[in-house]
């Protein structure tokens, strides 16, 4: 995982746990929900990631820590060479121009009393100062830039569609010029005919803005269109990470491999005669995680190895695994 | 003759900002023991088409203007609520998206179980309890005696699915309606229910309705597929002749999107322009404003679904006439 | 309502004058579709009207009267309505109408002053406890319970007693005692409104907290807040009542509905006109502030904007 040249976001050892307290008057910690347990990522200016994974794995965690929405348990998250773990208060509030997050729910993520006109302006004035007389122009040019007739400037966003006021929000986003941007199920929520034009938006922008993008989803296929780079979380840890096409066509870690194969192919033929990988069991919660590698319960490859310890990365090309049963896996 | 069959059916919505028109004339038939899908985006009325079957739709604003949905002869939207009782929960069961929200959070499992039975008068107390921890069993809850008596909150989202599943089939309905069922769950879950779903139709020979928007999940699992589009069917047949002879360009555009499909490093398809205003009568073909083989008859003259070829129907005027053919 | 059509991206259109933005379509934003609503709801508009004349009469109608509220008439005491006292005389021979309308006054000044005293405390002290969270959340609302406890009854009294009877010390006890409850609905508003989105995104913004508080979180706090100050003011006018029924309300010459309706109670059964007036007057306020919170609940309810 490591690069010839300095990464630009580089994420160290980044945990976040949170306590579950019980007790009326005196609250004592009776357990620990370990949502992010440990994630070392390095990410080139440029790059997209796609971060999968199902419910509870910590995706969304992973991405308001690195966003310091979140306060970390533990560990580093530098952007081009800045720490933002030490930031706080105005330091931190000043530097928040440089990484963004678009969110999932496009009915919630926009304030319903303020126009288009108002939120947009917001963002452009958190940051800088522009002159009142060109405010408009530059939220006009915005809306053109995300897909959106300035007509509709004054609109509120309940009289948007879900695609649009998704555009809104992407433009909220873009305005103060971020370097990181990180998209948290930000097609989900979506008809898939408008999810495949916001996916198109935000790869031409990410191209045009050279925006550094953790495109988070639960969608594999959509991922896969999207992203260079692919990495699967399972329970708060990283199971496997690489490129995003060969990850899909050849998944080497067991749970990747059940993820895979879970996901239904629109084509009859194909999905008729394919051998599904069908995991038992729900996914464990993440307060009372397996020992070892917490996916041993499930894993059809498990060994007594596994319940030991958490597997030692293995390294296969640009691939790289956290499997220590690799030479029985197909 | 067929199980249940939906002739016409238009149920519209009347709202401050005008009326809506969810289902707009739209005529199906299922058979015994079939799996037909019914696929579209949000705004296409599958949903309320099928809610307007079990009378689940709310009187003001919703209003039932037309049709007839005949279930073994008799007439479901001339029924009265104490007839429809009768059958609802009987013989057509349905199962809903949210696992979260679907079973109440104040019974126990148990009783939710024994409910459909003990109203329908299928068995006592006894017989109804003992026929719940079978069919909990049947639908793989792990350690289900210990847990018929734990409440809906104690169990996961798939669990919670599961248990509704067991619900709805355990009066053992002709018809089972499922509303998007797999939507709210994690892709493996998914997997599982929909295989749990497919064993269930199977020993019981159930006639299955299955919503979904996602086209990958009905390819595996529908023996026939209605795609929807405005409040009507636009194209209808075997799903084998659905994906790999398209006859209406809804369709065809619908599965060019799926991202799945599409080689990497290339603009996803899209299709243009946005869902169309259900309270905007439109003449003509409610599609042609975004299709791409839309030619100006399609917006003057309103199509009906005609046979293209052996089973399979479409709705687009062009394709009827031989005018075009569509590639996958 | 048409839905904005999307244009797909293309250069700017965008016309260079500095006045576009007259240019743009109009938005309807959730207040005025909340006012159609309420608008439409007879029993709310009623109320209002109501309120509204009432209010007028209450504030013109004692210097517009023939007779003062204060005046007496030692013969014509105790008479019932006739032509020349419309709703006839107490037992000093005092104009009944001059002191209904005078009563009026003094009834819906204390309701609504004692209401946006417990209003901006409550709404303080609410979005502070709820946007904080966590411990302080904890302390801050741990003391409104214990507050809640007090017997306001005692209280006033004890208030009364120290500090004589003066009618703003009444507003300051009311509206010290009813600002609990609105500062746990506005924290219960907080506390929702803080886990959405559009308040992360504020955050992730960089906006600076008084920003968030007072441009975010307020204006949409307000629409409850709306709502349970209307019902707060029928409550507050009944606690006043209350208080000018134990005697300890208003002082002589001066006036309340709820000092008159003493009197009244006390000869109801020889002059029952003195009852039966500003008793139903009261009632027919309470009822049209009632009618007007209900209808404001419907209207703001963001799920009817779903029709």
């Amino acid at each position: 995982m490591s690069m010839p040249t300095p990464p630009f976001l580089k994420i160290r050892g980044l945990k976040t746990h949170f306590p579950v307290e019980k007790g009326l008057l005196v609250r004592k910690t009776v357990a620990t929900v370990k949502a992010v347990d440990g994630i070392d990522l390095d990410l080139n200016q440029g790059e997209i990631l796609g971060l999968v994974g199902e419910s509870g794995c910590g995706k969304s965690t992973l991405g308001r820590t690195i966003l310091q929405l979140i306060e970390p348990t533990q560990g580093s998250v530098h952007l081009n060479g800045r720490c933002l773990t030490e930031l706080k208060g105005k330091a931190l509030r000043e530097s928040r121009k440089d990484f963004q997050m678009i969110f999932q729910d496009p009915y919630a993520s926009l304030n319903p009393r303020m126009t288009v006109y108002d939120t947009l302006a917001e963002a452009l004035l958190s940051h800088q100062s522009i002159p009142k007389s060109e405010l408009s122009q530059r939220v006009g040019q915005w809306m053109n830039r995300v897909g959106l007739s300035p007509r509709f400037i004054k609109k509120y966003p309940h009289e948007f569609s879900g695609g649009q006021r998704q555009r809104i929000a992407i433009a909220r986003a873009l305005v103060v010029e971020p370097k990181l941007l990180i998209a948290d199920e930000a097609v989900s929520a979506l008809d898939v005919s408008i999810q495949a034009q916001i996916i198109n938006l935000l790869a031409r922008l990410s191209k045009e803005m050279n925006l550094t993008m953790i495109f988070i989803s639960h969608d594999l296929s959509v991922v896969k269109h999207i992203a260079d780079r692919i990495a699967v979380m399972y329970l708060g840890k990283m199971v496997e990470l690489g490129s995003a096409e060969s990850l899909f066509d050849h998944p080497r870690h067991p749970y990747t491999q059940a993820l895979v194969s879970a996901v239904p192919i629109p084509d009859p033929s194909r999905e008729r005669t394919r051998r599904r990988m069908l995991l038992p069991g729900d996914p464990p919660s993440p307060m009372h995680p397996p020992s070892g590698c917490s996916f041993h319960p499930r894993c059809p490859h498990a060994a007594d190895a596994c319940q030991v310890a958490f597997p030692e990365w293995v390294q296969e090309g640009d691939r790289s695994i956290a499997c220590s049963r690799l030479e029985v896996v197909p | 003759m067929a199980l249940l069959k939906l002739s016409d059916l238009k149920t519209f919505f009347h709202t401050r900002a005008g009326v809506v028109r969810a289902v707009n004339g739209v005529s199906f038939s299922i058979e015994k023991g079939e799996t037909l899908g019914i696929v579209g985006e949000s705004g296409s009325g599958k949903s309320v088409a099928c809610y307007s079957l079990m009378g689940l739709i709310p009187k003001p604003p919703g209003k039932i203007e037309s049709g007839q949905a005949l279930f073994d002869g008799e007439d479901l939207l001339q029924m009265s609520e104490a007839q429809l009782n009768r059958i609802r929960g009987r013989r057509i069961a349905m199962i809903f998206q949210d696992p979260m929200t679907s079973l109440n959070p104040y019974l126990r499992i148990e009783d939710q179980l024994i409910e459909p039975l003990l109203l329908h008068g299928l068995a006592d107390k006894h017989g109804a309890r003992k026929k719940a921890l079978e069919m909990l069993e049947k639908v793989g809850i792990p350690g289900a005696a210990r847990r018929i008596r734990m409440y809906p909150h104690e169990f996961s989202g798939g669990m919670r699915q599961r248990v509704m599943i067991a619900m709805a089939l355990i009066t053992e309905p002709d018809l089972l309606i499922a509303d998007e069922p797999t939507t709210a769950l994690d892709v493996t879950v998914q997997a599982q229910i929909l295989e749990l779903i497919k064993s269930m139709q199977q020993q019981l020979n159930m006639a299955v309705i299955f919503i979904s928007h996602d086209l990958g999940v009905v390819a595996g699992f529908c023996d026939r597929v209605n795609v929807m589009y405005s409040g009507q069917i636009v194209e209808s047949g075997h799903t084998d002749a659905i994906f790999t002879h398209p006859s209406h360009p809804y369709n065809q555009a619908l599965q060019r999107s799926i991202p799945a499909l599409q080689a990497k490093g290339q603009e996803l398809f899209t299709i243009e322009g946005q869902p169309p205003d259900l309270t905007r009568p439109v003449s003509g073909c409610a599609f042609a404003a975004r299709c791409v083989h839309a030619s100006h008859a399609c917006s003057q003259t309103s199509p009906h679904l005609e046979c293209v070829d052996e089973g399979h129907w479409s709705a687009c005027l062009r394709v009827q006439q031989h005018e075009i053919t569509l590639a996958p | 309502m048409s839905r904005p059509d999307q244009a797909t991206p293309q250069p700017s259109i965008w016309p260079e004058s500095a006045h576009s933005l007259e240019e743009a379509e109009q938005g309807h934003s959730l207040w005025q579709d909340a006012w159609h609503r309420l608008r439409k709801n007879r029993m709310a508009v009623f109320g209002g009207l109501f309120i509204l004349v009432m209010g007028l009469a209450s504030l013109v109608g004692p210097t517009m009267v023939t007779h003062g509220y204060q005046e007496q008439n030692l013969e014509l005491r105790e008479s019932p309505p006739s032509a020349e006292h419309w709703l006839g005389t107490d037992k000093l021979g005092r104009d009944l109408l001059a002191r209904v309308l005078y009563g009026g006054r003094i009834s819906l000044t204390v309701g609504l002053v004692a209401t946006a005293v417990s209003l901006t405390i409550g709404l303080l002290y609410g979005t502070v406890s709820g946007f904080c969270g966590g411990k302080v959340d904890a302390v801050m609302m741990r003391l409104v319970d214990i507050l809640y406890a007090l017997p306001f009854t005692i209280f006033v009294i004890l208030l009364m007693v120290f500090f004589g009877r003066d009618i703003r010390l009444m507003f300051l006890a009311i509206g010290a005692v009813e600002w609990l409850t609105m500062a746990r609905i506005v924290r219960g508003q907080v506390l929702s409104l803080r886990k959405q989105e559009f308040i992360e995104a504020c955050i992730a913004l960089g906006l600076p907290l008084h920003r968030i508080i007072l441009r975010h979180l307020a204006p949409n706090v307000l629409g409850p807040v709306i709502v349970y100050s209307t019902l707060t003011i029928p409550a507050v006018m009944l606690l006043e009542a209350f208080l000018s029924f134990l005697g300890l309300g208003v002082q002589e010459p001066m006036c309340s509905w709820g000092s008159l309706i003493k009197e009244g109670a006390e000869i109801m059964e020889e002059a029952p006109w003195l009852l039966i007036f500003p008793g139903s007057l009261f009632a027919m306020t309470l009822f049209s502030l009632n009618f007007l919170g209900d209808g404001l609940r419907d209207a703001l309810d963001p799920r009817a904007s779903k029709d």
